[in-house]
């Protein structure tokens, strides 16, 4: 099972600054393990949604650091929000959490 | 193996209502197919993630996968990346831009496998501005690019120097 997206929204006016930490090995299929290949295995794609309405949508490679840490800015947001994040994986694994905007 | 043994050796009758070996995988394949089809299986690679983009070598390649123009620098574009990163697996990057009309953003590290590092779709409710943490191989220039609307293709760049690469 996946560990939990971490998501922070901090407001400030109607501007919020999104800090989000996501729990994944992000192998970058260059790293040898007794010699042998580990082959890649990373985060494909990353989707924000405010109150269900999507903002951003990411594609990454498998250069992206273990357990990814993003930080974005969102506009028009206010307090009780609900900003969702899911991401899929190159094998196809998804995970989406979502956090209430907070004052 | 023994339910194999018996089937072979069964008679006309038991062997009619045994379905073979053959047959089992022939319908197996088949249901495995359906449930891709309805989405109940993942794909081997996900529709919308550009492996093309990601497999790109140089910057004139990746535009000519994304369907873009000639990459201009730009001042109008800034990317904020460390002068020394003193591990390669975790090197904080920043991309942005001021300007209005952006389609998307690209963070690219020339010197690594793959060159395309991220892709951010930007849409009328975040602004252009990305901060995201990746690996390095080696010291390496750093591009931010800018995909605009009216076809401009700006970029900015900076070379990183790596003490301990990231990606062995």
């Amino acid at each position: 099972m996946t560990e939990p997206t971490r998501i922070r929204a901090q407001l400030t006016g109607d501007k919020a600054m999104v800090r989000m930490r996501m729990a994944h090995e992000m192998e970058s299929g260059q790293r040898r393990e007794g010699g042998k290949l580990v082959p890649a295995w990373f985060i494909q794609q990353v989707t924000a949604t405010l109150n269900g309405r999507p903002v951003l949508t990411a594609q990454w490679g498998p250069s992206v650091s273990k357990n990814p840490f993003l930080q974005f800015n969102l506009k028009g947001v206010k307090a009780g929000d609900k900003l969702a994040v899911s991401w899929v994986d190159s094998r196809g694994a998804r995970r989406s959490d979502e956090v209430t905007v907070a004052a | 193996m023994n339910a194999a043994k018996t089937s072979f050796v069964a008679s006309d009758e038991t062997r009619a209502a045994t379905p073979t070996r053959r047959a089992l995988l022939r319908r197996s394949a088949t249901v495995a197919a359906l449930l891709v089809t309805v989405g109940a299986l993942p794909r081997p690679a996900q529709a919308a993630w550009q492996q093309a983009a990601f497999e790109a070598r140089t910057m004139g390649e990746l535009m000519r996968v994304l369907g873009a123009g000639t990459p201009v620098e730009s001042r109008e574009v800034s990317l904020n990346a460390p002068d020394i990163a003193e591990n390669g697996a975790v090197v904080p990057l920043g991309l942005s831009t001021n300007l209005p009309g952006v389609r998307r953003m690209l963070l690219l590290v020339e010197k690594n496998p793959n060159l395309l590092s991220a892709a951010f779709d930007i849409t009328d409710a975040v602004d252009a501005n990305f901060n995201l943490q990746v690996k390095m191989g080696q010291s390496s220039n750093v591009f931010a690019v800018a995909l605009m609307a009216d076809g401009r293709v700006l970029f900015a760049q900076k070379d990183v120097k790596v003490t301990l690469g990231g990606c062995g």
